[in-house]
């Protein structure tokens, strides 16, 4: 530790005066303890969280990883029973796993689906949501009781909303089905069959996730300046053309950035979908965080095979958000 | 962003047609209405006598009672859940927030070696899909005997809630004029006093945003809890829940008037903050 942070603040100082040479700082005593005095308070603030966060996630990181090159699952890990210590006797596998969840047919069909099941949520979250907010930023009478009422949705707690839902969805006692069935239509077995059960996940997202871009959204219209309407219109642009050339644009920082987290988010999405369907039925609704989990903690636990999944959502996660980003950079984003 | 009422209308010069008004408050009518129905039915049903949720007709009051509320309260373990709920959540907020702001003050006001590094496990940390912590932590957890016990769940939460607070507090301490920190310096108080004693409650906005994201974190986590937490007596409410309406009974009574204990005063909170808390997400990203 000590040898790191010597190096970096040597670098740093360096930098700083303005090419410092390496070697007149070594003949220097002490360059550490320099360092330590002037950026104690620096490194004592910041200390606890990079303690936590690495060894509850940079741990359990390097641990995932090496368990996804093994076999390990419940049946082979050493535990103790009672005084019995029965050691652990998984083994290496090299990328085993990887082939394995590469080469079936079930990761891609799991793939695809968490691909459109982000794809469409973010879709309609963002459609539905910049909708709204164009609608809430007009004159308008009300605006403010529309405005909390659409809130509404974002203020559940998460499985509180998961919970309602299911009952909505109920295919006995579910309001949506009397609802149909009041309008003379049949009911349907919204969370027995697997297409229904997608449209039904996707639609308790949409509900949660709606307000959150609402509010973004229309906090990022209010930051365009009214100027800018005012002299499009002057020019002669339509409606259209002003949402396209003044009010897209004007949006795009913070489009950009609730785009990013809602599909980190949405593709993690665990609780919603555990909560709702359990991957059900079957595993229709099985999106790749809730499937891992599946293998990790029902049946035989296979940890190793879970940790494998792990590690490739994570590889997609950072592949998309770096791409994402070179792409707002081309668009000359300061991001 | 403050201002979402105020900032009104700029663009209200037009007078609209009646057919565009009616067509305007027709659509958020029913905005509204898909907004407000499913909490509106969740009121309604958990009002129903024991068995009342059991009809598959469209009845909108069936003999209104408070008799779920009162089976949750002294018939279930709910009250258990949600004390553990409670304590898992302000403990993670306490934490939270002080750990949050620290560091979050330390990276707005130094150019410390590893400044960079701090920024990026940051960020990157909020990628983590539970899915690949979980297991190791579980094992991590279990050797430190940390299972079951409210304190290993709080510091797994902290793990998910503390870098995203941290970057908020960070922007937020960024608005903050650098003087004001120079002029405690300079009437000698030292560096973390003078965060403590002049910036911290400048900041106070953003430590309640923080505040609340933490303790709304901690309060509807399902992965962790789920795992962590199998002992009867040491569920939360997430996973407590589940166990009303369970594969082979469910009991949807017990469950709608559950909810409503958990949702109104969370609702309640988070209308009074929700201002803040986008100001605080957009701007906190915007940033990096």
């Amino acid at each position: 530790m000590a040898i790191t942070t010597g190096r970096a603040s040597r670098t740093s100082r360096g930098r700083a005066a303005g090419g410092d040479s390496a070697r007149g700082d070594r003949e220097r005593p002490g360059p550490v303890r320099r360092a330590l005095s002037r950026h104690w308070y620096a490194w004592a603030m910041t200390a606890p969280v990079v303690v936590v966060v690495g060894v509850l996630v940079g741990w359990p990181l390097a641990r995932g990883v090496y368990l996804s090159l093994t076999d390990a699952t419940e049946a082979n890990v050493g535990r103790t029973i009672g005084v019995n210590v029965i050691p652990a006797t998984y083994e290496f596998v090299g990328l085993g796993n990887y082939v394995d969840i590469l080469t079936s047919g079930l990761f891609w069909e799991r793939l695809t689906w968490t691909v459109l099941w982000t794809v469409a949520c973010i879709g309609l979250h963002y459609g539905i949501g910049l909708g709204l907010a164009m609608m809430l930023h007009r004159k308008l009478r009300f605006r403010s009781v529309y405005r909390v009422l659409l809130i509404l949705p974002w203020a559940i707690p998460g499985f509180v909303a998961a919970f309602i839902w299911r009952y909505l969805f109920n295919s006995d006692y579910g309001v949506i089905n009397a609802m149909l069935k009041a309008a003379g239509l049949g009911a349907v077995g919204w969370l027995d069959e697997p297409f229904t059960a997608k449209i039904a996940v996707i639609t308790v997202n949409v509900w949660i996730g709606v307000p959150f871009m609402m509010v973004a959204l229309l906090g990022g219209l209010q930051a365009i300046p009214a100027e800018l309407y005012e002299a499009a219109e002057v020019d002669g642009a339509t409606p259209w053309q002003r949402f396209r050339h003044v009010t897209l644009p004007g949006l795009r920082p913070v489009s950009s950035t609730v785009v990013l987290l809602g599909t980190m988010w949405t593709f993690n999405m665990f609780p919603m979908i555990y909560l709702i369907t359990r991957g059900g039925p079957g595993d229709s609704t099985e999106i790749l965080v809730t499937y891992a989990f599946r293998e990790a903690f029902t049946g035989v636990r296979n940890y190793s095979g879970s940790a494998a999944w792990g590690v490739i959502i994570l590889g997609l996660l950072v592949v998309l958000a770096s791409v994402y980003r070179r792409a707002l950079r081309r668009q000359g984003e300061v991001w | 962003m403050s201002d979402i009422t105020t900032g009104a209308g700029t663009r209200g010069r037009h007078r609209r047609s009646p057919a565009g008004s009616v067509l305007l408050h027709g659509t958020l009518l029913l905005a509204t209405a898909i907004s407000l129905f499913p909490v509106l039915w969740l009121l309604l049903t958990s009002l129903k006598p024991r068995d009342g949720w059991l009809s598959s007709e469209l009845e909108i009051f069936n003999q209104p009672s408070l008799a779920n509320y009162t089976r949750v309260l002294t018939e279930t373990a709910f009250p258990t859940w949600l004390l553990n709920s409670v304590l898992a959540a302000v403990l993670t907020m306490i934490l939270g927030v002080f750990v949050a702001a620290t560091t979050g003050y330390a990276i707005s006001r130094f150019r410390f070696p590893g400044h960079r590094g701090v920024m990026w496990l940051l960020l990157v940390t909020q990628m983590f899909p539970v899915a690949i912590l979980i297991v190791p932590l579980y094992n991590l957890m279990a050797r430190l005997g940390l299972l079951n016990q409210i304190a290993g769940l709080v510091v797994a939460y902290l793990t998910v809630a503390v870098p995203f607070c941290a970057w908020m507090m960070k922007s937020y301490f960024d608005t903050i004029p650098r003087e004001i920190d120079q002029a405690g310096l300079i009437d000698g108080l030292t560096p973390f006093g003078t965060f403590w004693r002049i910036v911290l409650p400048l900041a106070r906005p953003s430590v309640a945003v923080t505040a609340f994201y933490c303790f709304m974190t901690a309060w509807g986590e399902v992965a962790y809890a789920s795992v962590f937490m199998s002992q009867e007596e040491k569920r939360t409410l997430a996973v407590g829940l589940q166990q009303f309406v369970g594969q082979h009974w469910s009991d949807w009574g017990l469950l709608t008037a559950s909810a409503v204990l958990i949702a109104i005063p969370a609702a309640i909170v988070f209308l009074l903050v929700q201002r803040h808390l986008v100001a605080g997400l957009t701007s906190g990203a915007t940033k990096m």
